[in-house]
């Protein structure tokens, strides 16, 4: 009997003493050592982050992961993604689950300086805006006082509703849901008058609903809304990156450099191109990386114009215009610092 | 070391067994130790995890608790708005779990009890009914039943636009996807006196009950106590009502815009989630009830008939009272189930505690550590609860064995 709780007593210390030695080591280290980068995305937002019928997941958020793997270890298809919930993705973030979050996730104070994560760009400008049925004929947010309004939990889009019902003078009655299919369920039969979340996925849910063209997204914006990659604080080098392969895809398009033409950019005279390519200087040796991290992010993803297009652009159902994503030369807000 | 004949070994020269050799002594020390390794444990857990939080740069503590939540909630029973605090929104999904809770456990007793009784029934049809709704009820997974409630019942009723006939006309009874629409009682001054009327009248059914009941003892006279209670509950309150001048009236909900507006509203998440709960629950304390009847031996029967006891006073005076003894403390496991099951409100959007503050407040506060201690704190607390107040039941129908 005494054998035994002096097991137990062992057996306990070795397990706390195991927990206190919760290794941090850095980020890099362990995606190379495990040889693919750990992904979070969305569970389904087309154009954002969605599987397609083969399983290949899609979109600009999962591009830029793809960008990551590519600069890690020159090959894009070094990826695996993890879908979480509204709810659950700063948890998996924090607790190492994921590597990076790539998952329309708007950037806010209180999430860079609270949650223990960085943000390390902006992928997409977005706001939040409201999607109705057409036959309630409903032509502005300002009419919606009484209306009940399905939204996620867990999400910005939920305060900012509050927000601006509150500054209107209306009422609503919130009918909120932790999964976003269980938000479009709902929604789709009828469980509310209105849908919010982020315009862009609006357009991207009414594609799934039983019949697109009964539902109109409202002209109002009514936030801001950043949608950028997140990592966890305290590991600059593996932020740099993260930050770093976003900024390549932006200068990347401002230099006109992309899959296509990346190879013959090679032996461009351009030292913007030559840095950028890794013809010059060792930009990538100082973040962890091989000198040629851009090439073949550019070579096997494409320049941000190219995902832009690729994922959400004219040619696709969503035929988003590029609006205020429009690189800062063509009158938008997307300006990378310059690769020097 | 030579040993002296007689004296266990390291035992000293006085005779007593050292403190080493000492079963006892060594007991308590390995005991001791024990304790201090679990402490320690603890201290260690909780310190890593401070430490760790710090420095990963995420907040930790519960200053949170008094910041304004700045969220509004579907369905409240305090009130409420964006501008209460987290703990105020904590209380909301807490009290939204106990009621649907307290009125499961209600609904799945009572529904529990019938079907158990007609489980024994020698009638073929009602028995057969019974057996098929407990096979059934009971081999679905809850979720599942929940989903069907949710999404294959409530949800495919019409809209409040498609359900009302038009815009401003008061309906007194109105069942679309947006809830269950009922009329409101509204209080104005002087409806106080309906309602100590209405306890004045119960508190009369208890005291005739103690009464008639003495009186049978002593005589054997016996008197109708239950229709007489029934006739005061009804009679007073409604006399008073018209003395004091009709003070009640009754707010009826009517199409307004998107929504019916006025009126008593449950909302279908709701009447989802107590469906699923109280009907999956009551399949398994209807086997319960079953198994506590079956437990009283059929002897007990034959002999109240054999003392000329009718059949209907022998299943209350002699069946029932025996077999609450089997029912009862499988039946709190039952009343514990159904309150920890509530949790799956999440997945159909009824803003419970799990929902509300494990899954909002978790999100905007980002302290998931804290969150999910504290909710898990509020079911073991709810359930010590439950299963205190079970207990103490339990203690006051046992056989008191002399």
């Amino acid at each position: 009997m005494n054998k035994k709780i002096l097991s137990a007593v062992v057996g306990a210390a070795a397990v706390a003493g195991m927990g206190a030695t919760v290794a941090s080591a850095a980020t890099l280290d362990d995606v190379k050592a495990k040889g693919f980068v750990q992904c979070g995305v969305s569970t389904g937002l087309a154009g954002f982050s969605a599987p397609n019928d083969a399983g290949d997941w899609s979109g600009i958020d999962v591009d830029l992961c793809r960008g990551i793997a590519a600069a890690v270890f020159g090959d894009a298809k070094a990826v695996k993604f993890s879908p979480l919930s509204a709810k659950e993705r700063f948890t998996a973030l924090q607790s190492g689950e994921i590597d990076v979050l790539s998952r329309n996730t708007t950037w806010t104070m209180s999430r860079d300086t609270q949650l223990g994560l960085n943000f390390a760009g902006v992928n997409y400008y977005d706001g939040q805006g409201f999607m109705v049925r057409k036959s309630l004929g409903v032509n502005s947010a300002l009419q919606l006082s009484g209306a009940s309004v399905c939204v996620q939990t867990g999400t910005t889009t939920e305060l900012n509703l509050t927000d601006y019902f509150k500054a209107n003078g209306m009422t609503y009655n919130p009918v909120v849901f932790e999964k976003l299919e269980e938000v479009n369920a709902a929604y789709d039969a009828n469980r509310c008058d209105v849908y919010t979340t982020d315009q862009s996925g609006l357009y991207s849910i009414r594609l799934g609903l039983s019949a697109p063209d009964e539902h109109i997204v409202l002209p109002e914006v009514i936030s801001k809304e950043p949608l950028g990659p997140a990592v966890r604080q305290g590991d600059d080098q593996w932020f740099s990156i993260v930050k770093w392969v976003h900024f390549a895809m932006l200068n990347a398009e401002e230099m006109g450099v992309t899959s296509a033409n990346a190879d013959e950019m090679l032996n461009s005279t351009d030292p913007n191109v030559m840095r950028l390519l890794g013809k010059e200087g060792a930009f990538g040796e100082a973040i962890g990386v091989s000198n040629d991290w851009a090439y073949q992010v550019i070579k096997q993803v494409g320049n941000y114009g190219e995902v832009f297009e690729r994922n959400v652009g004219a040619t696709t159902p969503l035929a988003i215009a590029r609006g205020v994503n429009a690189l800062w030369t063509k009158g938008g807000l997307q300006y990378a610092p310059p690769l020097r | 070391m030579a040993h002296q004949e007689g004296v266990p070994a390291g035992a000293d020269d006085s005779g007593r067994v050292s403190l080493m050799n000492d079963p006892k002594a060594r007991g308590l020390v390995f005991q001791a130790l024990l304790i201090i390794a679990v402490i320690a444990m603890v201290y260690l857990g909780v310190s890593n995890a401070v430490a760790n939080l710090a420095r990963a740069g995420i907040a930790s503590g519960f200053g949170f608790f008094s910041d304004r939540a700045g969220f509004d909630i579907g369905q409240t029973i305090i009130p409420y708005t964006n501008d209460s605090t987290y703990l105020r929104a904590f209380f909301v999904g807490l009290l939204n779990t106990m009621v649907v809770a307290v009125i499961g456990i209600f609904f799945a007793t009572i529904i529990g009890f019938i079907v158990g009784l007609a489980r024994l029934s020698k009638n073929y049809l009602v028995q057969k009914f019974a057996t098929v709704y407990v096979e059934t009820l009971r081999n679905i997974p809850l979720l599942l039943q929940l989903l069907f409630w949710y999404k294959a019942v409530l949800s495919i009723l019409p809209s409040p636009r498609e359900a009302a006939r038009e815009t401003g006309v008061e309906v007194a009874f109105s069942i679309n996807n947006r809830g269950l629409y009922l009329p409101r009682v509204i209080a104005e001054d002087g409806s106080s006196l309906i309602f100590y009327a209405l306890a004045v009248a119960i508190v009369a059914w208890f005291v005739i009950g103690r009464w008639a009941k003495k009186r049978q003892i002593d005589t054997g006279q016996q008197f109708p106590v239950f229709l007489t209670g029934l006739a005061l509950v009804i009679v007073l309150p409604t006399l008073v009502f018209f003395v004091t001048g009709r003070p009640l009236s009754l707010e009826y909900a009517s199409l307004q815009g998107f929504n019916m507006v006025g009126g008593w509203i449950i909302q279908p998440e709701f009447m989802a989630l107590l469906l699923g709960l109280s009907l999956y629950t009551a399949s398994f304390i209807a086997e319960i009830v079953r198994a506590g009847i079956l437990a009283v031996s059929h002897g007990q029967t034959e002999a109240a008939f054999a003392l000329g006891i009718r059949p209907n006073l022998t299943s209350r005076l002699v069946i029932v009272p025996q077999a609450m003894r089997v029912i009862i403390p499988p039946l709190t496991s039952q009343f514990l189930n159904l309150t920890k099951n509530s949790s799956l409100a999440v997945a159909i959007g009824y803003p419970d505690l799990v929902s509300v503050f494990g899954g909002t407040v978790l999100n905007q506060t980002g302290q998931a550590v804290e969150v999910i201690s504290i909710t898990m704190l509020v079911y073991l607390a709810l359930s010590l609860m439950t299963s205190a107040f079970m207990n103490w039941f339990n203690s006051s129908v046992a056989l008191v064995e002399r």
